[in-house]
């Protein structure tokens, strides 16, 4: 029995803290962040090239055939160095051909994702707060979606979408494909693209070798949104120790008073036990079928809810300069905000646990 | 990761499960932990020649034990003091004689103990205790006052902190004495707790005496005994037992009724249930990365989880508590069940949310309140600097 991480596994940690220390070092996040969603091609290829663009690509399509637990791991990375870029998405994408796609679907498409030449976004949503897959309507009509879906994770540098359609089904639509138009929306974290995604008559490719992909893929979504705020809060409690370390006032260190150190205990005891959370649920992705669902919603409530508090406390311990954009603190929050609103609320998360638990 | 146990782990399961099937139902304790002593399930960390069975160091087994034993009708587990404090204390810290002959008819229950720590003035800070003991030939001759001491009623024996050297600094003066109960000089008074039940007391004594060797370590190092059985207390955490206290509000949400429907199809109590819920399987999570870390000789991968453990099994109890408490409605205005006031003090119970919901605040007072906890987690987790007060009572080790 081992309930923990492998020694390749805090390897691939170490190696994607090591890479985003050196190439998003502040002030060139802060630089990125102001620019907004548009893709940094640069910070997209150096990461691709250490292998992040294909870590749960099979190896046969030149990726490394890791798990949605390395994906999560390398996930709360990208959270806690709030690393700009659809990654999320992107793997989403790679997921859902391994997953579902056909041996000449797989061929086509899956190089150039775990390359990152491809990069990959996601339309889930629609109008109206609809993420669920049970929920989704646009449809295929022979071969052709016609629909718009929301608050789609892609912006302009999107190659491929993986759309979801009516039955819970999911289909594939290339950037260039006639009748698809995007209108980007500005999101507060943005260090992450979204989009509406119009579709008219729009060439689909349906993965369909497994059925329901829609549901698994919303699970996988949902752990991966989990792991990334509980990086960015881990990285804004840290932030926070830092502060009240160095800030002095009434002539000592703002630690020094106990209501701050409490303050700070409470945040930590809030974040360290998400961690096996996140760990099982990503693990029973691919183990524990039966439990997959249910350990999802879970983790995706209770994170991104908890993961915004600790957000919301470390600003508050930063006195003024935390409420200002100079302040790296706001990048953070803002990516715990993203988490926790793409895909719905905690409280649709919570219902949704409630039916699956049988309460 | 992997979850599974393996072959011999499930083939262990099977034995203590058909340990128990064969254990007649009417067994009493004692027999029941001298035969599963004998098996090898108890007290695996303990010498045989002090009455343990000597085992190898297997946080899983002993996990798997626990688990079995907890879901049979055989009540097996002793009170936290003399298990959990006497008994590791006397293996780290005590004398040959004093470990055969009180170690033994401990883990039988046969020697029941109370805890003498806390008094009027000291809490928190423990070591401000002012009661008293000096050597006068060959016995200790003690004055003073206990306060909380749970169990003393029953209790034949004591271990506590008294003041044996006058004039050495506050950690310095303190011995930790081992004392008989029932004697001339001990008075015992009850003290009615919040929930209307009496299971703590004072403690007076009045040149109340113990033999000159009933002493653990040396004099004057009493505070570092009592913290010596800090190494063999491996709490992995409160998972399980949150569990089952989870389990056992949903159950109550589902006979409750909000107007014609089980109030567990009521939305706002249904945000409630998953809301704890994530907070629960945080803990199992929590728990199971603590077994895992103990069988691997990883414990430096636990050190936060170790840290929070208590307050995070506080503060989740407490919302589990008040779900219980607001589920039954009016109900909640009644007195406490009367038969529940005698039922152990530290068992879950279930059957009375009133007294659960007054029970519950004992968790962020006793050992170690919540304003501790967080000194600790910020002080040991964070690194942050100590308090201003403490830094300046703490006398060198
Ligand atoms: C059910 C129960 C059973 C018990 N059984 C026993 C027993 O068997 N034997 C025994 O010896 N004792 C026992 N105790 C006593 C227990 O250990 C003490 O109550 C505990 O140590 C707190 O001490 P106190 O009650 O003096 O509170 P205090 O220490 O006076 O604390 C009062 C308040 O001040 C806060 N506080 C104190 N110091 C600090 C600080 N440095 N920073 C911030 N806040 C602080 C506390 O958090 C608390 O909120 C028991 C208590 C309970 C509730």
């Amino acid at each position: 029995m081992h309930f923990g991480t492998t020694e390749e596994q805090d390897l691939l940690q170490a190696t994607l803290r090591r890479f985003t220390s050196e190439a998003l070092p502040p002030d060139r996040r802060r630089a990125l962040f102001e620019a907004g969603p548009q893709l940094d091609r640069s910070l997209w290829r150096e990461a691709a090239d250490i292998g992040l663009a294909g870590l749960m690509i099979p190896e046969a399509y030149g990726g490394a055939g890791l798990t949605l637990l390395d994906q999560a791991l390398a996930g709360e990375v990208l959270g806690e160095s709030a690393c700009p870029g659809p990654w999320l998405a992107h793997a989403l994408v790679g997921l859902a051909l391994s997953l579902g796609g056909s041996e000449a679907q797989r061929a086509r498409w899956l190089p150039a994702l775990a390359s990152g030449e491809c990069i990959g976004g996601v339309a889930f949503g629609e109008s109206g707060d609809r993420w669920e897959a049970a929920d989704w309507r646009v449809a295929v009509e022979s071969g052709r979606v016609t629909g718009t879906k929301c608050h789609a994770h892609a912006g302009d540098e999107t190659g491929l979408f993986l759309v979801g359609l009516a039955g819970g089904r999911v289909g594939l639509v290339e950037a260039d494909a006639t009748g698809l138009r995007r209108r980007p929306i500005e999101g507060h974290d943005r260090s992450r693209a979204l989009c509406d995604l119009e579709l008219e008559r729009t060439p689909i490719e349906l993965l369909d070798a497994r059925p329901g992909l829609g549901e698994p893929l919303l699970d996988a979504a949902r752990v991966l949104l989990a792991a990334d705020a509980f990086g960015a809060a881990w990285q804004m409690i840290r932030a926070s120790v830092d502060y009240a370390n160095t800030r002095e006032q009434f002539d000592t260190k703002i630690a020094q008073f106990q209501a701050v150190k409490h303050q700070l205990a409470d945040m930590a005891m809030a974040a360290e036990p998400m961690r096996g959370l996140i760990w099982y649920a990503a693990w029973a992705f691919d183990h524990r079928p039966a439990e997959r669902a249910r350990e999802a919603v879970t983790a995706k409530a209770h994170v991104t809810d908890g993961a915004v508090r600790i957000g919301r406390a470390a600003v508050a311990l930063h006195g003024g300069i935390g409420f200002t954009w100079d302040c790296d603190v706001h990048l953070f929050l803002k990516r715990a905000m993203f988490d926790r609103t793409w895909l719905g609320s905690p409280t649709a998360h919570r219902a949704r646990l409630a039916c699956l638990a049988a309460y | 990761m992997e979850l599974e146990f393996g072959p011999e782990y499930d083939r262990f399961r099977e034995e203590v499960l058909a340990f128990l099937a064969e254990t007649p139902r009417d067994v009493d304790r004692r027999s029941f932990l001298k035969a599963a002593t004998e098996r090898g399930y108890v007290y695996r960390s303990i010498p045989r020649r002090f009455g343990g069975s000597e085992q190898p160091f297997d946080p899983i087994r002993e996990s798997i034990v626990a688990e079995c034993f907890d879901a049979s009708p055989f009540s097996w587990r002793l009170g936290p003091q003399s298990t959990g404090m006497l008994v590791p204390t006397l293996l780290e810290a005590g004398s040959d004689w004093q470990r055969e002959r009180f170690i033994p008819p401990t883990l039988l229950g046969d020697f029941v103990w109370c805890q003498g720590y806390s008094e009027p003035g000291a809490g928190s800070d423990l070591a401000a205790l002012r009661s008293t003991a000096r050597l006068e030939g060959d016995e200790w001759v003690i004055d003073g006052q206990k306060i909380w001491t749970s169990d003393a009623d029953h209790a034949g024996f004591m271990f506590g902190m008294f003041r044996t050297e006058p004039g050495a600094d506050k950690h310095a003066g303190i011995s930790y004495l081992l004392l008989e109960m029932d004697q001339p000089g001990i008075e015992v008074r009850p003290l009615r707790q919040i929930t209307g039940a009496t299971h703590f007391f004072e403690v007076f004594f009045d040149g109340a005496r113990t033999k000159a060797d009933w002493i653990v370590g040396r004099r004057g190092e009493g505070w570092r005994v009592a913290r010596a059985n800090l190494k063999y207390e491996r709490n992995l955490g409160g998972g399980p037992r949150l569990r089952q206290r989870f389990a056992a509000v949903l159950e109550l949400a589902r006979t409750m009724r909000i107007g014609d429907r089980p109030a567990s199809e009521d939305s706002v109590i249904r945000q409630r249930l998953a809301e704890i819920e994530g907070h629960v399987r945080c803990a199992e999570t929590m728990t199971l990365r603590q077994l895992s870390a103990a069988a691997r000789g990883e414990d430096d991968r636990v050190v936060l989880p170790m840290l929070v453990n208590k307050l995070y099994g506080t503060e989740v109890g407490e919302q589990i508590a008040q779900l219980g408490f607001d589920l039954i409605g009016a109900d909640g205005l009644r007195a406490p069940e009367r038969s529940t006031w005698d039922a152990v003090s530290t068992s879950a119970r279930d059957t009375d949310w009133v007294d659960q919901y007054l029970f519950e605040l004992a968790s962020g007072i006793a050992a170690g309140s919540s304003n501790i906890q967080r000194n600790v987690i910020g002080e040991r987790g964070l690194g942050l600097p100590r308090d201003l007060r403490a830094a300046r009572a703490r006398t060198p080790a």
